[in-house]
């Protein structure tokens, strides 16, 4: 990974939620093509932290530099930096008025100004990536919670975007689900796109993670391979919470 | 006082209500009892009428609705009036719902003065009575700002519902489930779009009652234009009293013209909801 260009670089990033320190301190880089999958208990700001690297939150201090660009808040790049970093969210926010294909377009002929044609084009594209494309015109009440984060992630793919962050994209689904999402999480991985991964799924993170990064209480307490991380973590807190979720 | 014996009801249905209950309870027997009531209430103020010496003349009502004379089908001065109140209510209810949306947006901004504006707005609309802010449109900005009687009430009716409306449409924008803006500004949507594209159309789900209750009390409350002479309905009514002193029968008829729209309304709206979202 050294070799590659770093494409987002966090230093002393600092998140206040108005006494809450919710991010302390953070240095972090994500190199182009990255895989990082990031851990930790809950309220421990791992949230928090994605979602500064898309502009739904915004850092205190400290400086965050996405693709060569220097964001904070009253930088006007970030939503043009929203079309390079896609998100897919814990409860999908599929847009339910809208069908699974129209959900595909409407960022492609909005923002990227596609015509209809060359959206739809790109929308069925996505979709058969994500193994769906029987269910383009149905509205996403209509589909398994596992179908609806594969649209989402379709939706993110959709705007070509070259970061994907994912904040527990199974959390919310029944078991016999979570395998297609981390599936096609996976072909995602291995097609070279750069990815930052919070969720407990320890066998998505040996299969794929170049990365891994343990938070607890606003800190990365451990950023390490995989292999270092699962056979003798640095930290006890992390050998603690690792014990905790591999024993299920 | 004997506590009940409850323990025999476990686990079965819930007791029947009295048979008596049950009777007067069912449909046949409310439309009977509410019939009864209109009768009554009716014949009553029929027989009071005449005991005051008033002289009904029905027949002579139905010439004001409409008639028909050598060209054809003619509307009478009360279905002008109609179709008068019709076009002052609907201009206006776009008025308003135009001035409610961008009351609500800009308290929704964020924005402190934005905040500041709209609340200030909705404090003064909602502590003056209507007929005191139709004077003031009318008499005060009227001459000012040059228009007529027509505009101020159009003006003064839009200004008044827009407050409520707001509410309407910020109750409508706060329904819709912020991951919805979330989602939508992660691929790069920017706010108008947003609203456009993805709030809006999902609140209407939630507007559409309240809206409609809305635009039922403009056509309501456009009747209060009549004071200063614009023609619509009510003034009409006013107008044909005069010329013919039958104030029972007009006001009986004004009163159904305005429930018969109202109506006609509430019951579209229901439908159109309905097939709404049946569609989704
Ligand atoms: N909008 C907010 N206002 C105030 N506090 C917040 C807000 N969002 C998050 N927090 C707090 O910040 C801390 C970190 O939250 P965050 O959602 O980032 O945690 P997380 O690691 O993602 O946890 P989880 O596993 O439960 O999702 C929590 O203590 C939370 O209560
Ligand atoms: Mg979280």
């Amino acid at each position: 990974m050294s070799d590659a260009k770093p494409i987002i670089e966090a230093t002393h990033l600092d998140k206040f939620y108005g006494d809450f320190h919710a991010l302390k301190d953070i240095d972090l880089t994500v190199h182009q093509g990255e895989k990082m999958v990031i851990c930790g208990p809950s309220g421990s700001g791992k949230s928090t932290l994605i979602r500064c690297f898309n502009g739904l939150e915004w850092h205190n201090s400290g400086t965050l530099v996405i693709d060569g660009i220097e964001v904070h808040e009253q930088s006007k790049q970030m939503r043009g930096l929203r079309q390079e970093v896609g998100m897919v969210f814990q409860q999908f926010n599929l847009f339910p008025h809208l069908t699974v294909l129209e959900n595909l377009m409407i960022g492609p002929m909005k923002v990227r100004r596609l015509t209809r044609g060359q959206a739809e084009e790109t929308a069925r594209k996505y979709l058969d990536r994500v193994h769906i494309p029987e269910q383009a015109d149905k509205y996403p009440a209509a589909l398994s919670g596992g179908q609806q984060q594969r649209v989402a992630i379709a939706r993110s793919l959709c705007m070509e975007t070259r970061i994907m962050l994912f904040d527990e994209p199974t959390s919310a689904l029944d078991p016999e689900m979570i395998n297609e999402v981390l599936d096609v999480m996976v072909e995602l991985a291995h097609s070279g796109m750069t990815m930052v991964v919070v969720t407990h799924e320890m066998g998505f993170a040996r299969k794929v993670a170049d990365t891994m990064v343990f938070m607890e209480q606003g800190e990365i307490v451990e950023v390490s391979s995989p292999d270092r991380f699962f056979t003798s973590p640095s930290s006890e807190r992390c050998r603690l919470f690792l014990n905790q979720i591999l024993e299920y | 006082m004997d506590a009940p014996d409850l323990t025999g009801l476990k686990g079965q249905p819930l007791p029947q209500r009295p048979a008596f209950q049950r009777f007067l309870g069912s449909t046949a027997v409310s439309v009977a009892i509410y019939t009864a009531v209109m009768v009554v209430i009716v014949y009553s103020s029929y027989v009071g009428a005449k005991n005051m010496g008033y002289n009904w003349q029905w027949n002579r009502v139905p010439q004001f609705l409409y008639s028909f004379t050598d060209d054809g089908f003619q509307l009478g001065e009360i279905g002008y009036g109609l179709l008068a109140t019709i076009q002052l209510s609907a201009t206006a209810f776009a008025l308003a719902v135009v001035l409610g949306l961008l009351v609500a947006l800009l308290r929704l901004s964020g924005l402190v003065m934005g905040t500041a504006v709209s609340i200030g707005f909705l404090e003064f609309v909602r502590n003056i009575p209507l007929l005191v802010l139709l004077y003031l449109f009318y008499y005060v900005l009227g001459p000012i700002f040059g228009y007529d009687r027509y505009w101020a009430s159009i003006l003064t009716l839009a200004v008044f519902h827009s407050a409520l409306i707001s509410e309407i449409f910020r109750a409508g924008i706060n329904a819709v489930d912020k991951g919805q803006w979330e989602a939508a500004k992660s691929i790069g949507m920017r706010s108008e779009q947003i609203y456009r594209y993805i709030i809006l159309p999902q609140s209407i789900r939630f507007m559409l009652p309240p809206m409609t209750g809305e635009a039922v009390h403009l056509i309501k409350s456009s009747a209060i234009v009549s004071v200063i002479a614009v023609a619509e309905l009510t003034t009409v009514g006013r107008n044909i009293i005069s010329d013919t002193f039958m104030s029972f029968e007009i006001w009986f008829t004004v009163a159904i013209v305005y429930m018969a729209v109202t109506l006609i309304l509430s019951v579209g709206v229901t439908y159109l909801e309905h097939r709404y979202t049946v569609d989704q």
